[in-house]
């Protein structure tokens, strides 16, 4: 593995608890990500995980405890919001504009650094349009890192999963984000898909030195590529620590692999 | 291949549409300048649901809602416009109504759309059925319930064309004319702010998702407000025009319903769609109304007339069995 020096912490959850309706959701959840690390969070289905991503990027807001980010605490802030401070994500069940291309897809997620007003941009006034150029020479490398070159033309909705998994990719890739939340990148791939998406990840960490947090069911891709791991089951945090911490940890293994009553 | 096979019903209804409006030429006894003036007829009234749907369209497409309160927004639109422009100059009374539309955007926005995010659509559609209902009776609470006329200052009198070409010549209005050129500016304003600019991807983005949309940061309440006062403009546009012809009452409400099967032919999330879909629905109905009714009576022994308030349906349900995202429509391919 490369020389990742992960920093300070940069993302901090304290004392997280949400419930829906009677059901809870996530009870006293407490962990942080460090600057320039991968950080997983793992656990059987049903154990909040996903919901524990969508608070740090402020779909839902928690009952209890706070989100401590860029060493700012809050409690509530909306996606908008949080797409404004850095915080990218992709989605577990895909959520493309299916009815627009890879460009577009992708040049959507730049939405944010364009300057000009509304009414220049489509008047398309000349500094309007030096802008869209600058950043649609952005998106291709980004679509080039991706490796999705030759279908830059096609609406997404047209590609095949994996593909569509690695739009989504692009598209928070070209908020340059600070942290990056990625929902089951792998969900449904191929061993082939997979591996090529571990690559990615990785190549994003590495070269863009991007914070990622990532939700996986597969465990060993997890080991793999992971600096830190969160391990989440009913809710509640049952273990966290490097890899090797947390594969000998009996909770876990019992999570995982049941237990006798 | 599916695409083959779609091409056969497609074909035929093309070539029976296109049947449909020779006829009268071939089998009939109309001079050619009467016909041309039927036609031209046809694609007056086009126009005018064409901008109708616009608004729909405008609304659907950035948004996901079916707009069941474009109709309304049309009259309240044209009212505000026939009333100011008793007491203001027409552009200021112009301004005015814009200002109004817009301010009426923001409110439904903040009101109605805000809380009612990521709800499903029916909700939605709801809610714009009672923006519609309140939007009639408001607009008639504030300024009155007669019949109001909007002047353009356009002349009254008709134009002659063609005199050389066909006996009689071919009789043009003026409004009809200032109109038709207002549409098409209209539209191509429409078409360069949707094509490729930055604001017009926001606006899809948000149309397709948006959850996602919100996630890269795109400001969904800012895109919505700009979508319904732009959808409010195109409806005093079409209240305008729709008011100079018609008189400014109560009924042009019902009459801009006339559009949705426009919308549905020329595909839901369509521009050129909705002008496209306006024109074939404005010509086959003045056609079918001029021509065929008569031989509806004649051959058939049927006591005639009501067919333009059907014939509109029928011609879109064709069109829809062939394409049913409609002529111009996205074509979403969605997997099992």
């Amino acid at each position: 593995m490369s020389a990742r020096v992960p920093g300070a912490p940069i993302l901090a959850v304290e004392g997280i608890s949400l419930s829906f309706g009677g059901v809870r959701a996530l009870a006293d959840v407490s962990f942080d990500v460090r600057e320039r690390e991968v950080r997983a969070i793992i656990g059987p289905n049903g154990a909040g995980k996903s919901t524990l991503l969508n608070i740090i990027s402020g779909v839902y807001w928690p009952a209890r405890g706070t989100v401590t980010y860029l060493g700012q605490r809050r409690g509530r802030m909306d996606p908008h919001t949080a797409a404004r401070r850095g915080i990218a994500r992709t989605f577990q069940t895909l959520a493309l504009f299916k009815g627009m291309t890879v460009l577009d897809n992708i040049m959507t997620g730049r939405t944010l650094m364009m300057r000009s007003g509304l009414l220049a941009q489509a008047l398309r006034f000349g500094p309007a349009e030096r802008e869209e150029t600058a950043h649609r020479r952005r998106v291709e490398q980004i679509i080039d890192f991706l490796e999705i070159e030759a279908h830059r033309r096609t609406l997404v909705g047209r590609l095949p999963y994996g593909l569509q998994k690695r739009v989504d990719l692009g598209r928070a890739l070209a908020l340059e984000p600070k942290v990056l939340l990625l929902d089951e990148p792998m969900a449904g791939m191929s061993v082939e898909e997979k591996q090529d998406m571990c690559r990615f990840i990785l190549d994003v960490n590495d070269e863009f030195g991007t914070t990622i947090v990532l939700i996986e069911h597969d465990m060993s891709v997890v080991m793999d590529i992971s600096d830190r791991v969160v391990v989440l089951d009913h809710g509640q945090k049952i273990g966290d620590g490097t890899p090797d911490d947390v594969r000998g940890n009996q909770a876990v293994i019992d999570a995982y692999l049941g237990v006798k009553h | 291949m599916r695409a083959r096979v779609g091409n056969i019903p497609a074909v035929a209804l093309g070539l029976l549409c296109g049947a449909g409006v020779l006829a009268p030429l071939v089998v009939g006894d109309t001079s050619g300048g009467f016909y041309i003036e039927v036609l031209l007829g046809g694609l007056m009234a086009g126009v005018l649901y064409a901008l109708v749907a616009l608004g729909f369209v405008l609304i659907y497409k950035a948004s996901g809602i079916f707009n069941f309160a474009q109709g309304a927004m049309v009259l309240f639109a044209a009212l505000s416009m026939a009333r100011l422009s008793e007491v203001l100059p027409f552009p200021l009374a112009l301004a005015a109504t814009l200002a109004i539309m817009v301010l009426l955007a923001m409110v439904i926005e903040r009101l109605v759309l805000r809380p009612l995010v990521n709800q499903p659509a029916v909700t939605l559609l709801m809610a714009t059925l009672g923006i519609s209902l309140f939007l009639e009776g408001l607009g008639q609470m504030v300024w009155g319930s007669d019949i109001y006329a909007i002047d353009l200052g356009t002349p009254k009198e008709p134009v002659m064309v063609l005199e050389d070409t066909f006996e009689g010549g071919v009789l043009m209005s003026w409004e009809d004319i200032v109109a038709a050129i207002t549409a098409a500016a209209l539209v191509t304003l429409l078409a360069v702010f949707f094509r490729g600019s930055a604001t017009g991807r926001a606006l899809r983005a948000v149309a397709d998702d948006h959850q996602a949309a919100q996630s890269l940061g795109v400001p969904l309440h800012r895109i919505w407000v700009i979508v319904w006062a732009v959808a409010g403009a195109v409806a005093l546009v079409g209240g305008i025009i729709w008011g100079s012809k018609l008189g400014v009452q109560f009924s042009l409400s019902r009459v801009a319903l006339k559009s949705l099967p426009v919308v549905f032919l020329g595909g839901l999330t369509s521009v050129p769609g909705a002008i496209a879909g306006g024109l074939i629905i404005g010509v086959g109905e003045k056609m079918a109304e001029v021509f065929l009714g008569p031989v509806l009576v004649e051959r058939f022994g049927l006591a005639g007339g009501g067919i333009e308030n059907w014939f509109a349906y029928v011609l879109a349900l064709l069109f829809i069995l062939v394409r049913p995202e409609g002529l111009f429509g996205e074509r979403h391919i969605d997997r099992v």
